[in-house]
This record gives C-alpha cells, sequence and structure tokens, in this order.
C-alpha cells in the first residue's frame, strides 16, 4: 500500500472512531442538542429584555450554531493529543507507520461531522422556536464560506493540538480560556464592527471572525454591518487555511521532536 | 467526628484544590487565566448592551441588573461545578477517590475544601469585575450606600444553597460517568436561563417564570441586586416587586433548607448506590 492511501484510511479510520464514539451513548446527541440551545435562549432573552432589534436573534442563533465548531476545535482538535496521552492511545498512535497529519485531519474530518449535528440542530430548533427570520439568497457563496471556515478554523485546531503535545494541565486551561474571550472578540453574537476597526482587524487572525461576518452578511444583509465585502473574507479565509495547515505540519513535526527528546510522549497526570 | 479534624480536611482538601487549579502555571499566568475568562464572559453582555442602549448612563439600574448578575453568577459556576467536577477527576482522572473514601474524613467536608480555591478565585474575579464595572463603565455602586445588613447573610445563604446544589450534582456524578460533564452543562445552563441571572425572568414564557421563582438562585441575586445598588428602581425589574427584602429572605432561606435536605439526601443516597454497584473506582477513560 503506498503512502498516500495508508495516510488516507488512517484519517478514514480515525474520523470513524470519532464519529462513532459520538454516536455510543444515545443520550449524548439529546444534550448536545439542548445545552447549545440553553446558552442560546438566554442571549436571545437578554436582547429581547433590552428591546433590541430582532435581527439580532438571528445573530445569537448563527452565533450559537458556530460555537459548536469552535468548542470542538478547542476540545476535540487542540487539547486532543494531550487526552490521548492520558488515556495512553497516543503511544500507539505513534507506533504506527501512518503520517501524524492524516491522524489530525482524521479528528477535524469526525469532529467536523459531530460538530455539525450540534450546529445544525441548534439552527433549525433556534429558528423554529425563536421565529427567526433568515433568507438564505446566495446559497453558494454561503456554502463556499462555510467550507472555508472550516478549513481554516480546522487548521488553527491541527496546529493547536500539535502545540499542546508538549503541555500537561497547560492544554486543558489553554482550552479553557480561548472560550469566552474569544466569543467577545470574534463577535459571536453581535457584528463585530461594534468592536471598532483596530479590534476587528486583530480578531480578524481568528478565522472565525471572519467566517461569522460573511456569513452575517450573507444572511442577514447589510444590518450585519461587515467589515469587509464577502469575497474579500473569503480570499482572506482561504489563505489562512492554507497557511494554519503549513504552520500545522510544520508544528507537528517539531513538537515531536523535542517531545521525543524530553520524553513526555507517555508523560501522564502533569 | 470532631471539629477540629473537619477543620483539617478542611484545610488540607483546600491546599490540594489550588494545588491543582493553579500549580500548573506561574501566579501571575495563572490569576491572569482565571480572571480573563469571567471578564470576557461579563464583557460579552456589556458590548451588548451598549450595542442597544448606546450608554450606562440612560438606563443605570437596568445596566446594574444586568452586571451584578453576571458578576455574581461567577459563584454559581466555581462553586456548584467546583464541588462536583472534584467526583470526576479525582475517579476517572487522578483515580484517587477510593483512597478518599477509605481516609478517616468527612467526604462533604473534603469536596467542600476542594472547592474553596475556586471559590477564593471567584471571588476574586468578582471583586476584580466590580472594580472594572465602576471605573471603566461607570457602574453606579458605592460602597457607603451598600446594605450590608441585607448583602452579609444573603451571601451567607446563598454558598449554603450553592454548595448543596454541588452536593446533589456531585452524588448524581458518582453514578453515571459519561453524563456528568453534559449535567452539569445543563443544569449551569438552565439556572442561568430561568433564575434571571442577566435579564427579568419576566421576559421569559409564563412556565419558564413559574419555574424560575422555585429556584432559590433567583431570590439570591435579587437580594444581592437589592443590597449592593445605591439608589431605587432596580426592585422594580426582576418581577418581585412585590415582594419586600424581608419576604424574599425568607424565600431564600426556605428553599435553601429545603434544597439543602433535598442534596443531602440525594448525595447520601447516590453514595450507597454507587458503593453497591462498585462506581467509585469506576473509570470509562471519558
Amino acid at each position: 500500500m503506498n503512502d498516500w492511501a495508508l495516510n488516507f484510511k488512517a484519517g478514514i479510520a480515525r474520523a470513524h472512531a470519532r464519529a462513532i464514539g459520538a454516536m455510543r451513548e444515545p443520550s449524548w446527541v439529546v444534550f448536545d442538542v439542548i445545552l447549545p440551545l440553553l446558552g442560546v435562549a438566554a442571549y436571545i432573552y437578554y436582547y429581547r429584555a433590552l428591546g433590541a432589534d430582532p435581527i439580532f436573534e438571528g445573530f445569537v442563533i448563527l452565533g450559537g450554531a458556530m460555537t459548536a465548531f469552535w468548542l470542538n476545535v478547542l476540545w476535540g482538535m487542540a487539547a486532543q493529543l494531550y487526552w490521548e496521552r492520558e488515556v495512553g492511545n497516543f503511544q500507539l498512535f505513534m507506533i504506527t507507520p501512518m503520517s501524524r497529519m492524516a491522524l489530525l485531519a482524521g479528528m477535524a474530518l469526525g469532529g467536523l461531522f459531530t460538530s455539525s449535528i450540534r450546529a445544525l440542530s441548534t439552527l433549525i430548533l433556534g429558528i423554529l422556536i425563536f421565529q427567526i427570520k433568515i433568507s438564505v439568497a446566495e446559497p453558494l457563496a454561503l456554502a463556499t464560506i462555510f467550507i472555508l471556515t472550516m478549513l481554516a478554523v480546522y487548521g488553527i485546531g491541527m496546529m493547536l493540538s500539535s502545540l499542546f503535545l508538549m503541555y500537561g494541565r497547560d492544554a486543558w486551561n489553554i482550552s479553557n480560556l480561548l472560550q469566552e474571550p474569544v466569543y467577545l472578540v470574534s463577535g459571536f453574537y453581535f457584528p463585530i464592527r461594534e468592536l471598532g476597526l483596530t479590534i476587528s482587524a486583530v480578531a480578524s487572525l481568528i478565522p472565525v471572525t471572519l467566517g461569522l461576518d460573511a456569513m452575517r452578511q450573507l444572511l442577514f444583509g447589510p444590518a450585519s454591518q461587515g467589515i469587509l465585502p464577502v469575497w474579500v473574507e473569503a480570499i482572506i479565509l482561504a489563505f489562512q487555511a492554507a497557511i494554519f495547515m503549513i504552520l500545522a505540519k510544520f508544528s507537528l513535526d517539531r513538537m515531536e521532536q523535542r517531545s521525543r527528546r524530553e520524553g513526555r510522549l507517555t508523560l501522564r497526570w502533569q | 467526628m470532631a471539629i477540629k479534624d473537619h477543620l483539617r480536611t478542611l484545610k488540607i482538601s483546600a491546599w490540594l484544590g489550588w494545588q491543582i487549579e493553579s500549580n500548573w502555571a506561574r501566579p501571575s499566568l495563572f490569576l491572569l487565566y482565571s480572571f480573563i475568562r469571567p471578564i470576557a464572559a461579563t464583557l460579552i453582555l456589556v458590548i451588548m448592551y451598549l450595542i442597544v442602549k448606546q450608554n450606562v448612563a440612560s438606563e443605570p439600574a437596568l445596566f446594574s441588573y444586568m452586571y451584578l448578575g453576571a458578576t455574581f453568577y461567577m459563584f454559581v459556576s466555581s462553586v456548584v461545578f467546583g464541588i462536583t467536577y472534584v467526583i470526576h477527576t479525582d475517579r476517572e482522572h487522578y483515580q484517587t477517590l477510593r483512597n478518599i473514601y477509605i481516609s478517616p474524613i468527612s467526604l462533604y467536608v473534603y469536596l467542600i475544601g476542594r472547592a474553596a480555591g475556586k471559590v477564593a478565585l471567584a471571588t476574586l474575579a468578582v471583586i476584580i469585575s466590580l472594580i472594572f464595572g465602576i471605573v471603566v463603565l461607570g457602574l453606579p455602586f458605592n460602597l457607603l450606600m451598600v446594605d450590608w445588613i441585607l448583602f452579609v447573610p444573603t451571601m451567607a445563604l446563598g454558598m449554603a444553597c450553592l454548595i448543596s446544589l454541588g452536593l446533589a450534582l456531585a452524588g448524581i456524578s458518582l453514578l453515571t460517568a459519561k453524563h456528568s460533564t453534559s449535567i452539569n452543562e445543563g443544569v449551569g445552563g438552565l439556572v442561568y436561563l430561568l433564575c434571571g441571572a442577566v435579564f427579568p425572568i419576566t421576559v421569559l414564557p409564563a412556565w419558564g417564570q413559574a419555574i424560575g421563582l422555585t429556584i432559590p438562585i433567583t431570590y439570591w441575586l435579587e437580594l444581592i441586586r437589592r443590597s449592593l445598588y445605591p439608589g431605587e428602581g432596580i426592585e422594580l425589574l426582576g418581577g418581585l416587586q412585590d415582594f419586600t427584602d424581608g419576604t424574599i429572605m425568607i424565600f431564600l432561606l426556605i428553599s435553601t433548607l429545603i434544597f439543602t435536605m433535598l442534596s443531602l439526601t440525594m448525595f447520601h443516597y447516590a453514595d450507597r448506590i454507587a458503593r453497591k454497584k462498585g462506581k467509585l473506582d469506576m473509570i470509562t477513560t471519558y
């Protein structure tokens, strides 16, 4: 079997394990559907209490759906190798003849599948329960932006997972730290332009910022106050996806060597 | 068991909890980490408020209602989930729960002690949030006008209520490994939504308001706001304007007592079942 075929099969196998793992306990699906809705509902009622324009409720639904992917990137990608090491799987991964990138790609693919269920259910139930008006005038553009956002966001996840390979409890804590602060600066629940152009520009280094901004523009029109035209955001997202993938490969190689030298590959309970 | 034994357990488990929480990083980095997340969560609400209302001065009571609720809700996550998560980590991650069980200490005291570090951090985060609110956002607050006679017993009762809720969830965590995180998140999300943490419960549907009025945290947050807000008008926002401070304190006291009894019963029952079914050292690698 050539390397490409082997790595392809390894990636699919890892994705399969992740998808099956998420489904092994049917009640998890219920939690996956209900939990994000609770947070979304709280933000919607908050906007209602403030007397905000109903379009903001749509922003909350979209942002709430996208949290599924960001949480998966943090906990299912970035912290995953730390987790695999804790439970003893990581050394098994290391002695297989597959590419480590195939492993990460498989994790991303499987994670994307499970997160999509959570995101889609939040989106559909949120729209139905709270009577949100959304019009998809350009479905192709929306799909393109979504795919580019996912490539870039999971690229970040792959990069972080290799960095976290060196960490102990830091990995856990840093993942925690990248939740609410990122929701804030990336404008998960409001148009990012409200934070000012400087903060928006810096926050755009996190791909989900531009992805959300573009999707808001495509779903809610000019009221979403986009920071850049959608096509520009698409180009930047494509660049970000490529750059993060390359950085992921680079940092994975470096961190693996360093971990081997420092004896961290099997270190647990740090 | 003598009081001094409990105090020693409390002290040592609090020290252990603090080490686990904090010794992965330099103290300065750790403190920064501890405050950024809760403050960012509050800032999301502040930005949302400012987008709609433009400034704090136009409706200071409404802003204070939201800000104080969001700030003091930090205690809910810290105390409740601090206690609950000990069961999960000690059983699954560190695999020491069985050792704790066979040692001559009270498990209740141990759990409360382990959560003490998180409570200390939450207290600091609340203080920093309040200072940030006052200095940067113009939150109406005056130390001299705080109703301390109302605030102190409210905090004491609130902490007792949160600890009992934490023990109830810890009991559930003894029986389930695959769901403990989801149950924590679910309870946290429901309480946040239904107790009017950041918005008056009057915006909820009638059934949501009815449930919200059975949760002691609703009354706790209402009294916290009334005791800290220097002006008048905040008591008109939360849907409890028909009740005096004293009446709400009685509601809080009664609901906390009921909650505590239910929680202790639940924990005791779960503990027995967990021992019977051999779940105390259950490891699911989850």
